[in-house]
């Protein structure tokens, strides 16, 4: 299986926009939304949920107020600010500590050196994961738990889903919309895949957005292509945007005009190419025969070969 | 007071928002911080354009095993909750990407064969821009964790009347490390199908937080019934509609001080900025003072 992933950099260039088009163009491809923070994609699709399942994260400390003696180990432990000295009493102490679950990170130190064993430790549902039916093939999504974290983790689960979806259904293609940012979502997201597209503004903001996101596919060695969105905002940045591709080999192909159309079609719950034939719908399409005949020659997607999470490369310096 | 602009959406004006009225405040004879926390791409240096006084690393703690010490015991791995340390035959490994820095493997070690050391994982940057302080933190690119550089940026905040902290867009992590402890939540969005699911979002999790919120409508068309009447039916206070504007979309592409280019954009700001300190309470020690 080939596998595609749209990133960005810069939050709001169009990534979703872009890949519900390329949903609509692609034949038996199997669509995934790695934007699990901020899902958008199937405001478009208008998936119908076939199969689904929690998402297990790493755990949440929890004090357990009748067994807190009020030593204070626990806060003086934590790195992450996370206790707190505000719990309600017992009849041994007025006050007892207690943990803000969203400080919490799940290191489980204060778990392990209670003296009281007051602290219990136990995975939490940070949210679940979908297999949709779409007008344009199966879909897989996920929606996190409120203010939860693990979203690499999640990313991951999404990619391997879709993997096993298109072994199942023999799908040559995964369709990966990413998240914004260089992180741990967007690292999970584009490790092993076989080739990145980036969407980009013609901003000063996308310029040095665009370069950070390129560092980042040079570093895990994903070759990577660029598309610029509503390139006539600016006369002067698309060039410098594609001159900078360049220095990190990526190719330019092509560029969006503004078009209100887009907007227009995220309205109607349709991707682009299927409600208008305007200028945006033309360079998508365009875009989308120069992806689809480079995908032909990257490598299969090793997804399903990297860990839960990403980089498992030990420094030999540090050990 | 600490305001937090935040944003479920990417994209929808957070570094406009919170340059601009940092620029404003400063102007109306305020002190203020402006705090970049989207420390993954940071761009509010962009249009602030600060003179940069100060550089330092942003650190990590990172386990380091003394092989003479160490016996292979693997209490280190077992405590180990993200898989960053493990024993391998006669070996101790550390993954660093991995590692949270809980400091587990260092206090359960019984041979005292565990120290930490300070790794680089990005730069924190302080400077002024006019009478505005300015803080970023820049993430080393291929670092997976940003939550702990932003907490950095935070703690580097001076004693300022206003602190606007610019924050990464999501709602995980990195959105709520940068939104918690904060003394309201400007959330920013645009009036778009996709603008409103993630604005949803975004209020549950400053909901779930426990902070007080408004939102800033951002690229507002006449034709935004629909996103207002939203608005008005879940009663979201909204602090300001700030029109859609070819003119702000080009001053931005350029990089330019927005309140500067446009007019209309920077009554926009000061309207904000008012409605702003009527909503917050006790904030009188930061009204205008001539």
């Amino acid at each position: 299986m080939k596998e595609l992933v749209v990133v960005s950099g810069k939050g709001g260039t169009g990534k979703t926009s872009v890949v519900a088009s390329f949903a609509a163009l692609a034949e038996r491809a199997v669509l995934a939304d790695c934007d699990v923070d901020a899902a958008d994609l199937h405001l478009v699709l208008d998936p119908r949920i076939v199969h689904r399942e929690n998402f297990i994260g790493g755990g949440k400390a929890r004090i357990m107020p009748g067994h807190c003696t009020a030593c204070g180990k626990c806060g003086e432990l934590c790195r992450f600010d996370a206790i707190y000295y505000d719990g309600p009493g017992n009849g041994r102490v007025a006050r007892t500590f207690r943990v803000d679950s969203f400080a919490c990170e799940g290191c489980g130190v204060c778990v392990d050196f209670c003296d009281d064993n007051a602290i219990e430790f136990a995975p939490a549902v940070c949210g679940q994961w979908f297999i949709s039916e779409t007008r344009f093939g199966p879909l897989v999504h996920a929606q996190l738990g409120v203010a939860a974290d693990n979203s690499g983790k999640l990313v991951t689960q999404i990619r391997r889903t879709a993997q096993e979806v298109a072994t199942q259904r023999k799908l040559e293609l995964a369709i990966c919309d990413g998240s914004p940012g260089i992180g741990c979502p967007v690292i999970a997201s584009l490790t092993g895949a076989s080739l990145a597209l980036f969407v980009a503004e013609p901003t000063i903001s996308g310029l040095h957005d665009l370069e950070r996101v390129a560092q980042l596919t040079v570093q895990l060695g994903i070759p990577s292509m660029l598309a610029v969105n509503k390139a006539d905002l600016n006369k002067e940045v698309p060039q410098r945007l594609e001159n900078l591709a360049g220095k990190y080999g990526v190719l330019p192909v092509g560029r969006i005009p503004y078009d209100r159309a887009v907007t227009a079609a995220q309205i109607a719950k349709k991707s682009v190419v299927e409600s208008s034939v305007g200028p945006a719908a033309r360079a998508i399409r365009d875009i989308w025969t120069v992806v689809e005949k480079r995908l032909q020659t990257s490598t299969t997607s090793q997804v399903g070969n990297i860990a839960m999470r990403p980089k498992l490369i030990p420094r030999e310096d540090i050990s | 007071m600490k305001i937090a602009i935040a944003s479920g959406k990417g994209g929808t004006g957070k570094t406009t928002i919170a340059t601009n009225l940092a620029y404003v405040a400063a102007r109306n004879g305020r002190t203020v911080a402006y705090l970049d926390c989207d420390v993954e791409e940071p761009n509010g240096h962009i249009f602030l354009k600060p003179t940069i006084a100060e550089e330092r690393p942003i650190t990590k703690l990172i386990p380091v095993v003394d092989a003479a010490r160490c016996t292979h015991c693997g209490k280190c791995s077992r405590i180990c909750r993200y898989g960053a340390i493990a024993c391998v035959g006669k070996q101790t490994l550390v993954f660093p990407e991995l590692c949270h820095a809980c400091g587990g493997c260092m206090l359960v070690c019984p041979e005292d064969a565990i120290q930490e050391v300070a790794q680089p994982v990005g730069q924190l940057r302080l400077g002024t821009s006019g009478r505005v302080q300015f803080i970023e933190g820049v993430l080393d690119v291929g670092e997976a964790m940003s939550p702990p550089a932003i907490r950095v940026v935070k703690e580097a905040a001076p004693d300022t009347d206003l602190i606007l902290l610019d924050s990464p867009p999501g709602t995980s992590c990195p959105a709520i490390e940068c939104v918690r402890n904060s003394d309201f939540v400007v959330l920013v969005t645009e009036p778009t199908p996709f603008g409103l699911h993630d604005l949803k979002l975004a209020i549950e999790m400053v909901k779930a937080l426990k902070l007080p919120f408004a939102v800033v409508v951002n690229r507002a068309d006449a034709g935004d019934e629909w996103f207002r009447n939203y608005c008005e039916q879940n009663r979201v206070s909204m602090l300001a509609e700030i029109p859609d504007d070819r003119a702000v979309a080009e001053a931005y592409s350029r990089g330019d001080m927005i309140c500067e280019a446009v007019p209309a954009f920077d009554q926009c700001i000061r309207n904000l900025l008012d409605a702003l300190e009527r909503k917050i309470p006790g904030n009188h020690h930061t009204k205008e003072t001539r």
